[in-house]
């Protein structure tokens, strides 16, 4: 038997190929963006071709799948928890319709949040749309829940939801990897008009389908909760699904209770195993629930004067459940008195854009170019702009566009508006900026967008954008270049610089403030590729730090206003410093510096 | 399978330094000498100059995270983050960190890196340190050995040379800095 060390993400995409996908698609998000890039990588297990795609948006990703499950392949689209708002349209009717093959929606959720805008939890996506929902605790448990997924969905013709938290995407375990292969399908679309085109009156007649569905999955044996440990007694309970499992069995382990508190794991949160709920009720006193992030299983258990968990309080609603929480609320639930450590809350490093990373230029020049503007950002690297003073306002993928028409409105007759500068990166710009643009334009909302166009989705690994020409396993495709896109939406002006050339870009950005004062949108593209990409692609070493002459007089704007990581001020406060280690020679601070104190290296 | 081994180690430092990889490391080390291993990462944004931490734990363990007080070692590539990370390690439990201060478990790894002309070596300088050190009893700090993550490098650079080279360059720095400070 081989093991291999998997990541999370990696074991799930190991877990989908196993079982036959055929069509696998997605948008990249922390922390679901390695589930598809793995996809691609392990379908040479397989000898029969799969169609693996990063998609323009989470919406697209999901309706390109269910299609797919629709002619009777087995399909897979994974996303991050936020990206399943996107998607929400397709989701709430696919559950109606149910499906053909096996479909799998893989939604990853990021309690704490370390790389998100909410803490949500996509198991009450799952509620509301009616669809059962898998809560894998580790990586081995995530990849065995895509074959228990397939199983589910194809038995009840419904999709499936395999929700992993971060700490199931990014973690990594040894995996055992030599496992059979299934095969996928040809594809076999059989027409029924009634059900894949119903019309409200037939939509009626789902509904009661979905309803008699779920009545059965919650008597299903094979997604039944686990009970650890059935020799120990008492009227007390616990209960805990995810990660939160994981951590409870350890923490059961160093209390020395793994014999005596009843330990249930639930690996199917929604919708609970009836006879579970009956058995919780008849047997036990207090039941103690510990899940992410909200009381979905809690929420099901009839008796509120028995449980403790999110809605009693008695676990903390915000935040990540970590083990130090997980430890302390057991320990208490039976009744020890154990001293737990705490971290201390000390602040940590907060991120920055990279050094030289072009961003970075082209904030700096908006600043430059509308000191006094209302700057409305989005999501990305480049939200980390706040840090140049150049982001006010981050909301969702998109919200950029829409929200400067917001304030341009909401400023329209005020004595004097200020300007409105939009920043959105590329891949965001596709996802959902191209229907706000085509808004503003209609509407002649006065403002400028940059598209921050650093030819990659940066962020979360350098996945292709639609811009990039290239596909998911490496294949080329077309690309769709943003100029023609934003001169189709009806924009008169737009215009492309290297954000490199700072002087310049400060200046188009001007001409483009002018431009919309008289007249409507204008688009600036700045241009430049991602360094982190860059460096991978070319394998080029960074050039050589520039060199800080005696001029400098450690007035600090260059580390105030641009922020590099590689500027570090001296301890007198008199003089800047490059660190050589962090430094990859971009020499943008040159154009920064106000004393001129910044120069080329001379051996260059 | 030896499922007597237990050891749950954090790995500190900043995003860019290499907080992964050397995690990565141990954990295929740990994987080549057929024990369980269990590892957490730090991904997304904070990988842009942010506070990184990984978890890693080897041996019979269901959690991907250390509680508080449990870790048997910590390896911080900065040392700003022993405030934070510190209380992560149980009474007794030892540290390795890239510092300029005289200590134990202390290592220069930015100045040495310097000196290797490789300023991007400064986790495997570190990692090479506490893979040579041990404690007071003279029993290794870690539960594999310089060759066992030798072997690691060797197979996933195999196709790079020149990044072999360095790699084990680095390694090899850290460890005799290991062996002037014991």
């Amino acid at each position: 038997m081989t093991r291999k060390l998997m990541m999370g993400n990696e074991a799930m995409a190991l877990g989908l190929v196993e079982n036959g996908v055929s069509l696998a698609t997605g948008y990249p998000g922390t922390p679901a963006s390695e589930i598809l890039a793995s996809v691609a990588k392990s379908r040479r297990l397989r000898t029969d071709p799969i169609h693996v795609q990063w998609a323009v948006n989470e919406k697209v990703a999901f309706e390109i799948a269910y299609a797919g499950s629709q002619a009777g392949l087995r399909t897979a689209v994974s996303m991050k928890q936020v990206g399943l708002n996107v998607a929400s349209d397709p989701l709430m009717s696919a559950a109606y319709m149910g499906t053909a093959g096996g479909f799998v929606v893989i939604s990853a959720d990021d309690p704490g949040p370390h790389s998100s805008q909410t803490e949500q939890d996509s198991r009450l996506m799952a509620v509301m749309a009616k669809i059962p929902v898998l809560d894998p605790d580790s990586p081995a448990a995530a990849r065995r829940m895509t074959a228990m997924a397939y199983q589910l969905s194809e038995a009840f013709r419904i999709p499936v939801m395999l929700r992993p938290t971060t700490r199931v995407c990014h973690s990594r375990q040894d995996v055992a990897v030599d496992a059979e292969v299934l095969p996928g399908r040809e594809a076999d679309f059989k027409r029924d008009p009634l059900r894949w085109a119903a019309t409200p009156k037939f939509r009626l007649k789902l509904h009661g389908e979905l309803e008699e569905k779920l009545a059965r999955i919650a008597a299903w044996p094979e997604t039944a909760p686990v009970r650890h440990n059935p020799a120990a007694g008492g009227r007390r309970a616990l209960v805990a699904s995810g990660v939160a499992a994981a951590h409870a069995r350890e923490a059961l382990a160093s209390l020395g209770l793994e014999e005596e508190l009843p330990f249930y794991q639930v690996l199917q949160p929604f919708p609970l195993h009836t006879d579970f709920i009956d058995h919780l009720i008849a047997d036990y006193d207090e039941i103690l629930v510990l899940e992410e992030t909200v009381g979905v299983i809690e929420m099901q258990i009839a008796d509120r004067h028995r449980t403790r968990g999110k809605w009693t309080g008695a676990v903390p609603r915000v935040g990540e459940l970590l083990p130090e929480a997980v430890f302390a609320r057991i320990a208490a639930f039976a009744g020890r008195d154990v001293d737990v450590p705490q971290l201390p809350a000390v602040p940590g490093r907060r991120p920055t854009l990279c050094p030289g990373c072009p961003h970075r230029a082209s904030f700096f020049a908006i600043r430059k170019a509308a000191p006094k503007g209302i700057y409305t950002s989005d999501i990305g690297c480049y939200t980390l702009g706040m840090n140049l003073g150049a982001v006010d306002t981050v909301l969702c993928m998109g919200a950029a566009i829409s929200q400067a028409a917001g304030f341009y409105q909401a400023y329209r007759h005020a004595a004097k508006p200020p300007p409105v500068i939009a920043t959105i990166g590329d891949s965001t710009f596709f996802h959902a900026g191209v229907p706000a643009l085509i808004d503003a334009v209609v509407q002649q909302v006065r403002f400028v967008l940059v598209i921050l166009d650093n030819r990659t989705t940066a962020m979360t690994g350098n996945q292709p954008t639609p811009a990039s020409g290239v596909g998911a396993c490496g294949e080329p495709l077309n690309a769709v270049a943003i100029e023609p896109l934003v001169k189709g939406c009806g924009v008169g002006f737009c215009r492309t610089a290297d954000p490199y050339d700072v002087k310049n870009l400060i200046k188009l950005v001007k001409e483009a403030l002018a431009y919309a004062r008289q007249t409507g949108p204008a688009v600036v593209i700045a241009r430049h590729p991602c360094v982190l990409e860059e460096a991978r692609r070319t394998g080029r070493p960074p050039g050589p730090p520039p060199v800080v002459t005696d001029a400098c007089d450690g007035c600090g704007f260059c580390v105030e206003r641009f922020e590099c990581p590689a500027l570090v001020m001296n301890a007198e406060k008199t003089r800047v410093d490059i660190d050589p280690i962090l430094c990859v020679g971009c020499n943008v601070c040159i154009q920064v510096c106000p004393k001129g104190a910044i120069e080329e290296a001379k051996d260059r | 399978m030896n499922e007597t081994i237990r050891q749950q180690i954090v790995i500190s430092g900043v995003g860019g330094q290499g907080v992964l990889f050397v995690t990565r490391l141990l954990a295929e080390a740990a994987i080549e000498a057929g024990l369980p291993v269990f590892t957490s990462e730090t991904h997304g944004m904070a990988q842009r100059g942010g506070t990184v931490v990984s978890h890693l734990k080897v041996g019979p363990f269901a959690s991907p995270l250390i509680r508080p007080g449990q870790a048997d070692g910590l390896i911080c590539l900065k040392a700003e983050n022993i405030a934070a990370h510190g209380p992560f390690l149980h009474p007794g439990g030892w540290t390795v960190v890239n510092s300029q201060a005289d200590g134990p478990g202390h290592v220069d790894a930015d100045r040495i890196a310097c000196g290797l002309d490789d300023a991007r070596a400064v986790n495997l300088l570190v990692l090479g340190f506490a893979l040579a050190a041990a404690d007071e009893a003279g029993k290794p700090l870690l539960f594999c050995s310089p060759a066992d993550v030798q072997r690691v490098l060797q197979r996933r650079l195999a196709q790079r040379e020149s990044a072999l080279k360095r790699s084990l360059a680095a390694l090899a720095a850290g460890a005799s800095a290991a062996k002037v400070a014991i």
